[in-house]
């Protein structure tokens, strides 16, 4: 369609009803019907259908343009989008999206993010998703509202709108004539269903996608701006600190407040069933009058854990659900030799920095409440449930917290904030866990078992595949009132949802559990445990840094037995060529044919290389990892000395933003599989600080990491987050096995686990 | 009780018992030092003291009468950064950012020692210094670059890029 034509049908459509839209003809339509703030919470609540269901990105949950792009007659052009920061540069990466195709300079551009009375319902911000939801959703829009610009433009000036073209937020004519966006843009002009198709930018004309791009908000972050849910101060705020039970399953059975309540600055203690806490006018009298309150409180505990040294055998005892993911039989399948291996991960945590925290407050019926959530919709949903009001009477507005890396105490805070400011309305009120809070409490990601059996031909090719993965769920997130710790404690406490599978292709414990290799014969079972003896959710990947730890390693294992080169083995069992691609880049890049391994070496310092692969959840973005290691035989330290990985992330955004996210999340998944391990009593989650949850630091950070991106300009955006996680963890432990000879297959690495292997 | 922070002699309201990092956050509404642990373990809420770097969530205020305080914020502005903000940002050392306010104080509290500090010493450094999001390598190139600014008298065309 011309740009004449689209602009016929554009005034052609005012009449046209809007129930023709709901039909789905596609077509621009102005429609007065909501005003354009409405229109955008309206959309968020909706899940597309019909025509919207064909719209790009997340344009199906808020199909009108004015829910994501908004141009104001002083010249202010504002994006919103439903996604968050989480640290991972998702507002400068979307800026550039709309910056770039709605051709306004970056510093004009305004950035709305996740908020239940201003964004689209967006969902969660996890899963690698924010670029192929949100930036797709934005892309698009941008795109068509620079059009419509251009076609008011030609409108108003009786012009062809192909003489003219959109730079710089203004519209540029024949004859040197110029309209700022401001200038063209009237009340409701972007209040139109977006279209299913967009003639979207050339790559080869970007001027700010695909650029490295400085982060938009890494400046108030080094100069001590005001940058976090943490540095909020409103005028008679309040702060507020809860007293956690000792233990999962804990009963609250008496508590003498009397001492606590004359302590300096105490506003109130806050009791309902189990949940306790205090407010005072300073953050340290909180702090202290916590101390005293959890002095004062007596608990009646249950033993209700695992016994941590047998926690694999414990996970293979719960009753399981079993589903046959992937299943594909071959007439012959003679095979030559056969291998079995059992490899097994323990719980993760999190671990952010900066232990959860929230503000609310609560006025006139209705609640506010700041929090560094991954989704405000679904919060906005528990907190008015947990507090018994309309959801939209709870306005739920993300604000940045310490990086999450997945479902931690962030919403727990939310609700304790929530809880307690509904109870002294009119004061908004702070609410910050304590370190061992977030440790004890957060759910972790969960313990995973995974066992293998495969067979070689005598050609040293793959005849059969089978696979099972045994693990809780890995997805507990809000949702309903009783998924928040809150709505498990108050007295009425409410139900804790059961379980949830996620389904694949995307998977949850079967996160890529599918090895992407071409098998003649394959079974892969997906072993759900829905009995959660530890408190689990969502850590970042879910289930693929376990299931590419062990497939991985387990190719590894198997090359090792076909006596081939375990990038050879990786590439001749592969046909996906972006697969290849990423392989054949870092094993060039990581000069691969010539690199110093195990093998037969004398005892002594070993020196190791480790080669790992995998698709995020098989059907995002592409990533190989190749290390080398120093393993020193006397402790069993493993020291990395150099990581080199290529990516292919579809079209790219911002390339530094994709480097660091993968540099981040090589050495967070090394962090994961060389240490760290959650610890517990049968009763109690024991790793309650760094000195018992010990992560990585700098004496072990590797001397390099390079970050390899294959260009892949015009395809679609795959999102970069989480596909590090698994070939980082895998790399290194093939970097083990081949600097020590010895195959280690339970997490984590540690170096006494090492040294015991080695028997030195 | 007065305490000198940044330059300034501020007048505080607060328990002497505080722990310092309460007092900067809640009395003088300064953002940068942060709460992560409480315990001296993660170092997200270093400040200097004196030319020292320590951990103002365990050191009370009490302590602290007639001493030099700087935080981050003594370092530099948005408009006008220190060389170790500007480092952080030209090197994009940040993810979520949470525990850069600590590194840089640590950091700054090395290279006002010794500005030719090597590549091992910083790493001996910043060790009781947790960061999450694995941003290590990229926070240990922003401290060369700033030791390298900071050699050059902060003149750009000395920083190898």
């Amino acid at each position: 369609m011309t740009a004449s034509k689209r602009l016929a049908a554009r005034e052609g459509d005012v009449s046209v009803s809007r129930r023709a839209v709901l039909r789905g003809t596609g077509a621009l339509i102005v429609s007065f019907a909501l005003p354009p703030v409405a229109s955008g919470q309206e959309a968020g609540g909706l899940k597309p259908v019909g025509a919207a269901a064909r719209l790009p990105g997340s344009l199906g949950r808020a199909p009108f343009l004015d829910a994501w792009i908004r141009v104001d007659a002083d010249g202010t052009v504002t994006a919103f989008t439903g996604k968050a920061e989480l640290g991972q540069g998702v507002k400068t990466a979307l800026a550039q999206v709309v910056a770039e195709e709605l051709e306004v300079p970056l510093d004009r551009l305004k950035l709305v993010t996740a908020d239940t009375e201003r964004t689209a319902n967006e969902g969660y911000t996890a899963g690698s998703h924010s670029l192929q939801d949100s930036g797709t959703a934005l892309r698009h829009a941008a795109a068509q509202a620079r059009e419509i610009l251009i076609l008011e433009a030609a409108r108003k000036q009786h012009m062809p709108p192909d003489r003219l073209k959109a730079a710089n937020a203004t519209v540029l004519g024949p004859n040197g004539s110029r309209l700022t966006y401001g200038e063209i843009v009237s009340p409701n002009l972007l209040h139109l269903q977006a279209k299913p198709v967009t003639p979207l930018k050339d790559p080869a004309r970007f001027t700010v996608m695909a650029r490295p791009i400085p982060r938009i908000d890494i400046p108030a972050k080094v100069t001590g701006g005001a940058a976090y849910v943490q540095d909020m101060r409103l005028p008679g705020m309040l702060h507020a600190r809860v007293v956690r039970p000792p233990s999962y399953r804990a009963q609250l059975t008496t508590v003498d407040t009397t001492s606590v309540e004359r302590m300096p600055g105490i506003v109130k203690i806050v009791r309902d069933g189990n949940f306790l806490a205090v407010v005072a006018e300073r953050e340290f009298q909180a702090i202290q009058a916590m101390r005293s309150l959890a002095a004062a409180v007596r608990w009646q505990e249950r033993p209700t854990l695992p016994k941590q040294s047998e926690l694999s055998a414990a996970l293979l005892k719960l009753p399981a659900q079993d589903f046959t993911i992937f299943e594909k039989r071959a007439g012959d399948t003679t095979a030559a030799t056969s291998l079995e291996a059992t490899y097994s991960r323990p719980y993760l945590a999190h671990a952010s920095i900066g232990p959860s925290c929230a503000v609310a407050l609560a006025d006139k019926g209705s609640v506010t409440v700041w929090s560094h959530t991954q989704g405000v919709y679904p919060d906005r949903q528990a907190i008015a449930e947990l507090l018994g009001l309309a959801p939209e009477k709870v306005h739920c507005i993300h604000v940045e917290g310490s990086g999450c890396y997945g479902h931690n105490g962030a919403d727990d805070a939310a609700a304790d904030a929530a809880l307690v400011a509904s109870r002294l309305p009119g004061r908004p009120i702070r609410m910050q866990w304590m370190r061992e809070q977030e440790f004890a409490w957060e759910p972790f990601g969960p313990a995973m078992v995974a066992r293998v059996r495969a067979s070689l031909d005598s050609s040293g090719q793959i005849r059969d595949w089978d696979y099972g993965v045994w693990s809780n769920t890995h997805a507990t997130r809000p949702g309903p009132a009783g998924s928040m710790l809150a709505g498990q404690h108050v007295e009425h406490a409410f139900p804790i949802p059961p379980p949830r599978i996620l389904p694949q292709p995307e998977g949850g414990g079967d996160r890529n559990a599918i090895p992407l290799y071409s098998l003649p014969q394959a079974k892969v079972v997906h072993h759900f445990l829905p009995t959660m003896p530890v408190r689990v959710s969502a850590l970042r990947s879910l289930g693929a840094h376990m299931n590419v730890f062990a497939i991985e390693s387990f190719m590894d294992e198997l090359a090792l037995g076909a006596g081939a080169d375990p990038v050879d083995f990786r590439l001749r069992h592969l046909q996906d060529p972006r697969a290849r691609d990423v392989i054949t880049t870092t094993a060039e890049r990581f000069g691969w044919a010539g690199r110093r391994h195990g093998g037969n070496r004398p005892k002594g310092p070993g020196t190791g290389c480790g080669f790992a692969f995998a698709r995020y959840k098989n059907l995002a973005a592409y990533c190989a990892i190749a290390m080398q290691v120093d393993v020193q035989y006397e402790t069993g330290r493993v020291r990395i000395e150099r990581v080199v990985a290529a990516v292919d992330t579809g079209q790219v955004v911002n390339p530094d933003g994709v480097r660091n996210q993968i540099e981040g999340a090589i050495l967070q998944s090394l962090s994961w599989t060389l240490y760290e391990n959650v610890s517990f009593d049968d009763t109690r989650i024991t790793s309650v600080d760094w000195s018992k949850y010990p992560i990585l630091r700098f004496d072990a950070v590797p001397d390099s990491v390079e970050v390899h991106i294959v260009d892949r300009a015009g395809e679609p955006f795959l999102g970069c987050g989480e596909a590090g996680q698994g070939p980082a963890a895998a790399a290194v432990a093939n970097a083990i096995a081949d600097a020590i000879g010895k195959r280690l297959r339970d997490l984590p690495l540690s170096g006494a686990r090492v040294k015991a292997a080695t028997g030195i | 009780m007065d305490l000198k922070v940044n330059g300034r002699i501020r007048a505080v309201d607060a328990d002497p018992q505080t722990p310092l990092l309460y007092v900067l956050r809640e009395n003088l509404q300064l953002n940068a030092a942060k709460y992560g642990c409480g315990l001296g373990q993660c170092g997200a809420c270093t400040v200097i003291v004196d030319g020292q770097a320590v951990f103002s969530c365990i050191v009370p205020i009490q302590v602290l009468g007639g001493k030099e305080i700087t935080t981050l914020e003594g370092l530099g502005t948005i408009e006008h950064p220190g060389p170790l903000q500007r480092a952080f940002m030209d090197e994009q050392a940040a993810q979520c950012g949470y525990c850069i306010p600590g590194m840089i104080m640590r950091a700054q509290a090395l290279l006002q020692k010794n500005a030719h500090a090597s590549d091992a010493e910083i790493r001996t450094q910043l060790q009781s210094h947790l960061c999450r999001c694995g941003t290590h390598a990229r926070i240990l190139r922003a401290v060369r670059r700033a030791a390298r600014l900071m050699q050059s008298g902060g003149s750009d065309s000395a920083v190898n890029p």
